[in-house]
């Protein structure tokens, strides 16, 4: 699958836009906060109905205007889709696939798979569990619809359960936390599953490109935590009654559920230096690429945001030589130096194209020539 | 919209009477109240007579809670409905829904919602003691559940399970599956793979 061509009209801090894309490496090229990002979240909201940047949608709507539209065209093999995006301020958005309006916009999510790569998956390692558990929801629900699904019930059940702990101070009635134990156990039990295995299939293709990229013989590994994973969970539900009560709070579930990762058997947040968590975070979003890639049988569209600046030149030539190996299918690259990146990308033998960003204005560079 | 102004204080007060309805704006109201003015005079009174008739004299069934011009509502009365029967609803408008099959000749206990602590509604809320008392009676052989399929419509079914199973009476819930007329490609995954899950003996549907 390849994004063809795209028509932007004021999305964040871009005016307009009509481009078209060849189906090897786009380069947006540009100064910091020129919109190379913003280009790319452009893509990305095609595939997942979100900004990446930024989920609140009025703030996506560039100033003094009051609407913006995404649309793009993708091919795959024959077939041709347009996907259309439009919000106007303080109204639903409106997304279409082909003229028509989605139902419900996860409907549409998994039809275009995309995986991105930028500075901001530091934080899966950096930050807290949520980070990691949006990890494992966002690539499970892009191939299992209902995985979706049965996450939201879980949400709400658990969310009116938390509204009970709050309203009983300090007494909730148990007929009530009865039921939604039972419920909890129910779906948290499939959440738990899916979630199992899927880190069970991702892991030996994330060895594999961890250390195909850092070429050392580190040892990592990547665990799953749950407290599904211990007994029974609706006696733990049980168990915990009353600590879940005196802090209005569910204390055990799939909603605490964590990835730990580990380098030489140590925490590699402590342990791990910034080259290692970087090659890590890399690693990891390769093997969603292959996972999506495997289960879909189409290849994501990737994007690379500002990581060449990051790596050392050994670890970006062995990235560039999975590029080179027809591993992926369209590239977008967003990069500040076109001279740096052109030397990275030399003699790869791929399709490139640049584009030169300027405040939030976007054009093809005239000086284009194309690698035989 | 900025305040209109109006040429008359009673024409203002009835568009804002209106305008109480839901998903009624000023603009329609203004549009529903000026029909009004429009029509003979008879044709106003009578619908305030209805709306103040309706509101003043409407009951709910003392058994069932369904909405009835008298004590016991018209299908708790009716000696050929099967009073060992019993199906449990939201509402008055599911009882119209079902009656509307003309499938179904037991009776019903209309709940007034259903269980969802967030919009501050708990059993009590609801008229489950009363559907207690009638299980406790005796009479009843079946209670059948026929609640939303949303994720409160399940927390209520679980509490009502929970609350009549010690009187040993039979609990059943409405099917949940593939529609009449549906085309299998363009069901929900959730939907088929429970319509698989509780899939039934082939002669019984026959």
């Amino acid at each position: 699958m390849i994004l063809h061509k795209i028509f932007v009209i004021n999305y964040r801090n871009i005016a307009q836009a009509d481009l078209q894309f060849c189906p090897g490496i786009n380069c947006f090229v540009g100064d910091n906060g020129a919109g190379k990002t913003n280009f790319l979240d452009a893509i990305y909201y095609l595939s997942f109905c979100k900004s990446f940047i930024n989920v609140i949608d009025s703030q996506n709507v560039r100033h003094h205007s009051d609407f913006f539209v995404i649309q793009g065209q993708y091919l795959n093999g024959d077939s041709v889709d347009e996907i259309y995006c439009g919000l106007r301020q303080n109204q639903k958005k409106q997304f279409k696939r082909n003229k028509k309006e989605y139902p419900k916009l996860s409907d549409h999510i998994g039809l275009i798979p995309l995986v991105m790569i930028s500075p901001a998956d530091e934080m899966l390692i950096m930050e807290g569990s949520e980070w990691r558990r949006r990890f494992l929801d966002s690539v499970i629900s892009q191939y299992d619809k209902g995985y979706l699904d049965t996450l939201i019930r879980y949400s709400r059940v658990l969310a009116q359960r938390n509204q009970i702990l709050k309203d009983a101070d300090g007494n909730p009635p148990a007929d009530m936390l009865d039921v939604y134990d039972g419920q909890l156990a129910m779906w948290g039990a499939m959440i738990y599953e899916k979630r199992k295995a899927f880190i069970n299939e991702l892991l030996p293709v994330f060895n594999h490109h961890f250390s195909n990229i850092s070429g050392g013989a580190e040892v990592i590994d990547i665990h799953y935590r749950s407290h599904l994973s211990g007994e029974d969970f609706e006696l733990q539900l049980f168990a915990s009654r009353q600590r879940d009560a005196q802090s209005g709070y569910t204390h055990r579930g799939i909603h605490r559920d964590d990835l730990e990762f580990t380098l030489g058997g140590h925490p590699l947040k402590k342990e791990g230096s910034q080259g290692q968590k970087k090659t890590f975070a890399i690693a990891l979003r390769l093997a969603q690429f292959d996972f999506l890639t495997r289960h879909q049988g189409v290849k994501p569209l990737l994007l690379l945001d500002d990581i060449f600046d990051k790596l050392d030149s050994l670890r970006s030539k062995r990235l560039l030589e999975l590029v080179g190996e027809d591993h992926f299918s369209q590239i977008f690259v967003s990069h500040t130096n076109r001279d740096h990146l052109e030397a990275i990308l030399s003699g790869i033998g791929k399709e490139v194209l640049f584009f030169d960003v300027a405040n939030g204005e976007i054009k093809l560079d005239n000086q284009n020539h194309h690698a035989s | 919209m900025s305040s209109q102004t109006f040429p008359s204080k009673l024409l203002e007060n009835a568009v804002n009477e209106f305008s109480r309805l839901p998903g009624i704006g000023k603009k329609t109201a203004l549009r529903l109240v000026l029909y009004l003015l429009r029509q003979d005079k008879g044709v106003a009174v009578q619908f305030s007579d209805a709306i103040r008739q309706m509101r003043e004299e409407i009951k709910y069934c003392k058994v069932c809670h369904n909405i009835s011009d008298t004590d016991v509502c018209s299908i708790c009365s009716t000696p050929s409905r099967d009073g060992r029967l019993v199906c449990v609803v939201e509402s008055v408008k599911d009882v119209m829904a079902i009656e509307n099959t003309q499938q179904y000749h037991g009776v019903y206990h209309v709940l007034g919602g259903v269980i969802s602590p967030m919009d501050g509604i708990g059993p009590n809320d609801l008229s489950i003691g009363s559907l207690e008392a009638r299980v406790k009676d005796g009479t009843v052989a079946e209670v059948i559940f026929a609640l939303p399929t949303t994720m409160e419509g399940d927390t209520t079914n679980f509490y009502l399970y929970r609350k009549l199973e010690p009187y040993q009476v039979k609990i059943t819930t409405i099917a949940r599956g593939v529609a009449i007329g549906d085309e299998l490609e363009y069901i929900d995954e959730v939907t088929l793979g429970r319509s698989l899950v509780n899939r039934q003996l082939f002669s019984t549907t026959l």
